[in-house]
Order: C-alpha cells, then sequence, then structure tokens
C-alpha cells in the first residue's frame, strides 16, 4: 500500500464551530486515497473528530499532527488551553464540563474521551492546569 | 429497508440525495447529541436528529452514515446541505418528533445497536 512515512499537520482555529471537524475530514479523505481498510479510518476519524471537537469547545483550538505509517496512525493533538485537572475524572464516561451553550451545540455528553478510548489501540493524555493538553492517539492497522 | 422507504414511513421530503434512495439502511441511531451517535457503529446507517448544525453532516460522515433524518421539522442551511452533498449523504426532514419518528421506523423493523456498555 505505502512504504513512506506520511506527515500531516493541521491548525484547528479557536472559536470556529462551524469549520471544526475540517482537519478529522481531510485525514479522513486522504486516508482513503491511501486506500487504507475502511474499519481503520472510521476508527481514526471518530477518535480525531472527538479530540479535535474538544480542543475548539474547551481550549482555544491547536494543532493536529498526524503519522501514518504502514504500521499504525499516530495522531498527536496539541492545545494551549485550560488543561485537565483530574484526567481520570474527565475520562469517565459522562462526565462533561460543557456549559449549556456547548450542550445546545450537541455536545457536552461527556463521551468524546471514552470514545477516543474505545475507538484507539493506545491514548495517552497529557496535561498542565494553565498550560494545555496534548493527546496522543495510536491505531494499528491491522489489529482489533 | 431503503432510504425511500423511510421517506415513505415517515412522511419526510428530500433535502438533498434523492438519488440514493435506493440504498439499503441496516440500522438506525437516534439522538441530539453528537458523542452519543459517535459511539454507535454500524454499516449503512440512519440518524435521526432534532439538531441541526454543520457538526451534524460531520458527525455521519466520520461514521460513514448514509442517511440523516431531521425531525420536528428542522431543516438544513445551504452550507449544511452543500456538506452532505461532498459527501454523499442523503437528508430527509420530517415533521414529526423524534419518539414517533424513531417508533414508526423500529414497527417497520428497523433496529438500533446492542445496548451501550
Ligand atoms: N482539550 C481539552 N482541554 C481542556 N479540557 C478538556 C479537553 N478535552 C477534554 N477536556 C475536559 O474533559 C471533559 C470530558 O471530555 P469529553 O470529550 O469526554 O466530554 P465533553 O467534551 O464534555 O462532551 P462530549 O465529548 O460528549 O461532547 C470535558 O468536559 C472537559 O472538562
Ligand atoms: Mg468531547
Amino acid at each position: 500500500m505505502m512504504n513512506d512515512k506520511i506527515k500531516l499537520c493541521y491548525d484547528v482555529p479557536a472559536d470556529d464551530f462551524t469549520r471544526a471537524g475540517e482537519a478529522s475530514s481531510n485525514v479522513k479523505s486522504k486516508l482513503k486515497m491511501m486506500g487504507v481498510n475502511p474499519e481503520i479510518i472510521r476508527k481514526v476519524a471518530i477518535a480525531m473528530y472527538e479530540g479535535e471537537i474538544n480542543m475548539v469547545i474547551h481550549a482555544f483550538g491547536g494543532t493536529i499532527d498526524v503519522v501514518i505509517t504502514p504500521d499504525e496512525i499516530e495522531m498527536v493533538l496539541k492545545d494551549d488551553g485550560p488543561g485537565i485537572e483530574n484526567i481520570e475524572l474527565a475520562m469517565q464516561a459522562g462526565y462533561s464540563t460543557a456549559p449549556d451553550n456547548i450542550r445546545s451545540l450537541g455536545f457536552g455528553a461527556g463521551m468524546g474521551l471514552p470514545n477516543m478510548k474505545k475507538y484507539t489501540d493506545e491514548l495517552n493524555i497529557d496535561s498542565t492546569v494553565g498550560v494545555g493538553t496534548t493527546v496522543t492517539m495510536k491505531v494499528k492497522m491491522n489489529e482489533r | 429497508m431503503t432510504i425511500k422507504d423511510i421517506r415513505d414511513i415517515l412522511g419526510a421530503r428530500f433535502i438533498y440525495g434523492e438519488d440514493h434512495k435506493d440504498r439499503e439502511v441496516h440500522a438506525a441511531c437516534g439522538s441530539d447529541m453528537m458523542s452519543d451517535v459517535l459511539a454507535f457503529v454500524k454499516d449503512s446507517a440512519v440518524l435521526l436528529t432534532g439538531l441541526c448544525n454543520p457538526q451534524v453532516i460531520r458527525t455521519a460522515e466520520m461514521m460513514d452514515i448514509i442517511c440523516i433524518v431531521f425531525v420536528r421539522g428542522k431543516m438544513p442551511d445551504d452550507n449544511m446541505i452543500e456538506m452532505a452533498r461532498e459527501k454523499g449523504i442523503a437528508l430527509l426532514s420530517t415533521g414529526h418528533r423524534m419518539f414517533s419518528a424513531c417508533g414508526m421506523l423500529y414497527e417497520k423493523g428497523l433496529r438500533g445497536g446492542s445496548p451501550y456498555r
């Protein structure tokens, strides 16, 4: 399928709810063109989209780097938002600090991080309050 | 059931994608919370929602959902229709409320996924 390492970089703008998800959409199209297995593409797309939305609604946007190799797809989502105080709590299904105006946009069920865990083979969250959050996710090309 | 069957059962109308009317739908999901929807993966599914913003189309795109039904007469705007067109996602609008719309499809044999674990 491909032998090289491909790196894609995206800027996720702050406060642009309408455009949130464009990076994930772009990655999805690229993986499709590369002929990656549709199940793998769906897992990557959902996990990255949840992370991208989180960067917009909980932080001030940020950057996403995606590295595609024959073995796996790695996504690194980095923001300099408020950070996550208690990661274990944030990971619980149903936990959300989203205000009502975000809920009325269809987000804030507290399901994003659990979904990111569910659809990836590796999820690592590195966060410092007042500094920012880096979420690293990996999806293996031929596992699960 | 096909997208056209859904249109007929719900007395809905096509906002976009009448060309896709013969595509088979295998499962359904009804929610106004997008992460709820994103927890549900099924092939060739339809999404019923009362939410009407561009992220509904994005969510459907990420999940390979083939048709979105807007309940309570909600109407997507031009930008949303354009996004759906780009991704080939059919859009329907029905006057029924969520509960009734889901019930009508269920009665005709359409099913959701297994319970959330
Ligand atoms: N990038 C981030 N920066 C700061 N806080 C975050 C970030 N991502 C997640 N969080 C915190 O973790 C909580 C849980 O996130 P999660 O994605 O699971 O749910 P949500 O975004 O609130 O709702 P949903 O994803 O269901 O729409 C958030 O409510 C928020 O408090
Ligand atoms: Mg979230």
